[in-house]
C-alpha cells in the first residue's frame, strides 16, 4: 500500500464521506444487512429455543418419521440458502454500481 | 456383519490400504504444490496467494478448510448416536456463514491486506491493537490446532492399526512434517491447492456413501430414519426428537444455547477463515467466495444427516461406541459396512487429507501473524524488508508445524468436539465484537478495542478453566473416569461447558464500555475506513503492488 497516495488521497476520503452519495450507499447497505442479520438471527435462535424448550412440539410427527423439529432443521437450510442468493442478487444489481461509481470518483481526484 | 468383535481389534479394514491412499494423496499434492507454488516469495504471495484466487476456487478452498475431522467426523457420529441433537448441533456451523456474508467478508476484503489486525488497528492505534489482536489470533488458532491434531492421534489408532504410543506419536509427527513442508514450498497458494482438493475429494466421497445409503432404502429417507430407530435399542424412536444430548438437565440445555451463540458467531471471527478472503482480488471476488462455501457447507451437513441416520441403521450404536474412536469412528465404520477395505480406505485417506489441510491453514495464518503484525509492525515498527519479513513468516511456520506436533502429542485423548467448541467461544468473544465495531461503529477506539479483545480472551478462556471440562465432571462407571480434562480434582464453580453466553456479550459490553470513556477518534482515518470498506477503493492499487 503506498502511503503517499493515501495522504493525497485522505481529505478526499473524508470529503467523499459526506456526500450525499456516499450516504445513500451507506444506507443502503446497512438498510438491507442489519434487518437480514436480525431475521436470521432470531430464527436460528428461536430454532435452538424450540428444540431445547418444547420438546414434545419439536417431536411430533408430521409423516412418517418426520418431525416438526426436522422440517424446521431443513428450514435453516432453506431460509440459509435463500438469503444467500437473495443478497448476492441485490448486492451484484443495487450496491456494486453505486460502489463503483464512488470509487471511481476517488480515483478522478488523485489524478487532478 | 463383517466386523471384528471389538475387543480383537485395534482397528478395522486394511491398515496398509489406508496407508497407501493416505500417501498417495500426500505424493499427488506435493507435486502439484510444488508445481503451482515452489519458489521465491513476496510476504504478500506467502500469506495470501497475493490475491491469485477467484470466487469459486476461494469457495472451495473455504469448505476444505471449514470442513474439519471435527464437523466430518464428529458431526456424523453425532448424528449416529443423538439423532436429532447431532444434526442440531450442525446447523449452527452454517448459519454461522450468513455473519460472513452480510457483515464481514466484503468489508474485510477491502479494508485489509495481510492479517486480521490490518483490519483492527486500521483507525486505531497501530501497536497496542496489534498486539492484541496477534495475541487473540495464536490464542484461538492455537486451540483449533490441537483439536485437529487431537482428532489425527485418534484417527491413527482407528485406521492404521497403531496402537503403541511411540507409532501413534511417529504418524502425528509424520502428518506434522509433511504439513510443514505444504506451508513452506507453496505458502498460501499451495495450501489453497491442498485444500480445494481434499474439499471436492470429502465432498465426492459423503455423496457416494449417501446416493449408497439412501440406495439401500429405496431413496426413502423416512425408511432410513425408521432403520436407525429399529437398530438402536437404547434410543429407538427418541432418535428424531430433541433431547438425547443437550435435553437431559437445564444445566445442559442452557450450556446448548451457549454453544449456539459461540458458533454462530464464532466462524466469522476465526482467523484462518478471514485470512481466506484476502485470497481474491476483489470484494465482489469474497462475495462469490462466500456463496460457494455457504452451498457447498450446506449442502455437505445435509449429506451428513444421511450418512449419521446411515450409520446408526447399517453399522449399529453398539458397534460404533465400542470402536477405538467412538463417535469420530461412525463414518469410518459405515463406509467399511458399505464398500470393505476400499472406500474405507478412501474415506480414511480423505479424513487424513482433511486434517492436514485444516492445519496447513491455519498454519499460514498464524505465521502471517507472528511475522507480519508482531515482527513486521510491532517489533521493527514496519522497517523491515519483504524478504526479512518472509523469512520470519518462514521460520514462524515450522516453530507453529512443531508446536503443532508436540501439542498433537500431548492432547491425543482430548475430546475433539471440546476443543473446536472452544476455539469458536474465543473467536466469538475475542474477535467478533472488535471486527464488527470497526466495521460498523464511528465511536470505536483503541481503548475499546482493548477492552473487547483481552476481556473476552480473558473471560473465555477463564471461565473454561473454571468449567467442568476441566474438573470436577462425575466419574463414569463404565470406564472408571471422570470426563473431565483433569482426573481426581474438582476446582469447577462455572456450571457451563461452553463460556459463550457469559464471554460473547461481556466483550461486547466492554467494547462499548472502552469506547466511551476514552475520547480517541480519529475522523480522518474513519472516513478513510468507512470509503474505502464500502466503495473497495485502493484494494487493485494493494494488490499491484
Amino acid at each position: 500500500m503506498s502511503n503517499d497516495a493515501r495522504t493525497q488521497h485522505e481529505d478526499a476520503y473524508l470529503a467523499l464521506q459526506s456526500t450525499e452519495e456516499f450516504q445513500a450507499l451507506r444506507k443502503k447497505f446497512r438498510g438491507f444487512v442489519f434487518p437480514m442479520t436480525g431475521f436470521f438471527l432470531a430464527w436460528y435462535f428461536l430454532y435452538v429455543l424450540l428444540s431445547i424448550f418444547a420438546p414434545g412440539f419439536m417431536g411430533q410427527r408430521v409423516a412418517g418419521t418426520i418431525t416438526v423439529g426436522l422440517l424446521f432443521g431443513l428450514g435453516q437450510f432453506v431460509t440459509t440458502f435463500a438469503i444467500t442468493i437473495i443478497y448476492a442478487r441485490w448486492a451484484n444489481r443495487e450496491l456494486d454500481p453505486m460502489a463503483e461509481q464512488l470509487g471511481a470518483r476517488l480515483d478522478g481526484a488523485k489524478e487532478n | 456383519m463383517a466386523l471384528l468383535p471389538a475387543a480383537e481389534a485395534t482397528s478395522i479394514g486394511t491398515p496398509a490400504l489406508n496407508i497407501g491412499i493416505f500417501a498417495a494423496f500426500v505424493v499427488i499434492t506435493l507435486v502439484i504444490v510444488i508445481r503451482v507454488a515452489s519458489g521465491k516469495k513476496t510476504a504478500e504471495q506467502y500469506y495470501t496467494a497475493a490475491g491469485a484466487f477467484n470466487g469459486r476456487q476461494n469457495g472451495i478452498a473455504i469448505a476444505g478448510d471449514y470442513l474439519s475431522a471435527a464437523s466430518f467426523l464428529g458431526i456424523a457420529g453425532a448424528i449416529a448416536l443423538q439423532g436429532y441433537d447431532g444434526f442440531l448441533y450442525s446447523i449452527g456451523f452454517l448459519v454461522a456463514w450468513l455473519v460472513a456474508l452480510l457483515l464481514v467478508a466484503e468489508l474485510m476484503r477491502n479494508t485489509g491486506r495481510f492479517t486480521m489486525a490490518d483490519v483492527l488497528s486500521y483507525r486505531l492505534k497501530q501497536r497496542p491493537v496489534r498486539i492484541a489482536t496477534a495475541t487473540s489470533v495464536i490464542a484461538v488458532s492455537f486451540f483449533y490446532l490441537l483439536a485437529q491434531m487431537a482428532g489425527a492421534g485418534g484417527l491413527v489408532s482407528l485406521l492404521l492399526g497403531i496402537s503403541g504410543e511411540t507409532a501413534q506419536n511417529l504418524v502425528i509427527a509424520v502428518v506434522g512434517g509433511v504439513m510443514i513442508a505444504y506451508v513452506l514450498i507453496g505458502g498460501m497458494k499451495g495450501t489453497t491447492w491442498v485444500q480445494i482438493i481434499k474439499a471436492l475429494l470429502l465432498i465426492a466421497g459423503t455423496f457416494v456413501i449417501t446416493v449408497w445409503v439412501l440406495g439401500k432404502y429405496g431413496f426413502n429417507p423416512s425408511a432410513l430414519f425408521q432403520a436407525a430407530a429399529d437398530n438402536s435399542p437404547k434410543a429407538g424412536e427418541k432418535l428424531f426428537e430433541p433431547g438425547l444430548k443437550y435435553g437431559l438437565t437445564t444445566t445442559t440445555k442452557i450450556d446448548f444455547i451457549s454453544l449456539s451463540m459461540a458458533l454462530v458467531l464464532g466462524t466469522a471471527g476465526l482467523p484462518h477463515v478471514l485470512q481466506r478472503f484476502y485470497t481474491v482480488p476483489t470484494s465482489q471476488q469474497a462475495r462469490k467466495s462466500v456463496e460457494w462455501a455457504i452451498w457447498l457447507i450446506g449442502g455437505f451437513y445435509l449429506l451428513t444427516l444421511v450418512v449419521g441416520y446411515g450409520a446408526a441403521a447399517l453399522v449399529g450404536p453398539g458397534a460404533i461406541a465400542k470402536a477405538p474412536g467412538k463417535a469420530n469412528a461412525a463414518a469410518p465404520l459405515l463406509a467399511y459396512e458399505l464398500g470393505g477395505s476400499v472406500l474405507l480406505g478412501i474415506i480414511s485417506g480423505i479424513a487424513f487429507a482433511t486434517i492436514l489441510a485444516v492445519v496447513a491453514g491455519l498454519t499460514i495464518t498464524t505465521s502471517a501473524t507472528f511475522a507480519h503484525d508482531l515482527y513486521k509492525e510491532v517489533f521493527k515498527r514496519g522497517q523491515s524488508s519483504q524478504d526479512a519479513e518472509v523469512r520470519v513468516a518462514r521460520i514462524a511456520s515450522v516453530v507453529i508445524g512443531i508446536v503443532a506436533i508436540v501439542g498433537g502429542i500431548f492432547a491425543k485423548d482430548q475430546n475433539i468436539a471440546f476443543l473446536v467448541a472452544l476455539a469458536f467461544a474465543v473467536a466469538a468473544s475475542a474477535n467478533l465484537p472488535t471486527i464488527l465495531y470497526s466495521l460498523f461503529w464511528k465511536g470505536f477506539n483503541t481503548r475499546g478495542a482493548l477492552f473487547s479483545i483481552y476481556g473476552g480472551l480473558v473471560s473465555a478462556i477463564g471461565l473454561i478453566v473454571f468449567s467442568p471440562v476441566v474438573s470436577g465432571k462425575p466419574v463414569d462407571a463404565a470406564t472408571g473416569k471422570s470426563l473431565s480434562m483433569l482426573q481426581n480434582v474438582d476446582f469447577h464453580w462455572f456450571p457451563l461447558d461452553n463460556p459463550g453466553l457469559v464471554s460473547i456479550p461481556l466483550a461486547f459490553f466492554l467494547g462499548w464500555l472502552g469506547s466511551v470513556t476514552s475520547k480517541e477518534h480519529n475522523a480522518q482515518k474513519y472516513a478513510e475506513m468507512e470509503v474505502r470498506s464500502l466503495t473497495g477503493h485502493g484494494v487493485g492499487e494493494a494488490i499491484s503492488h
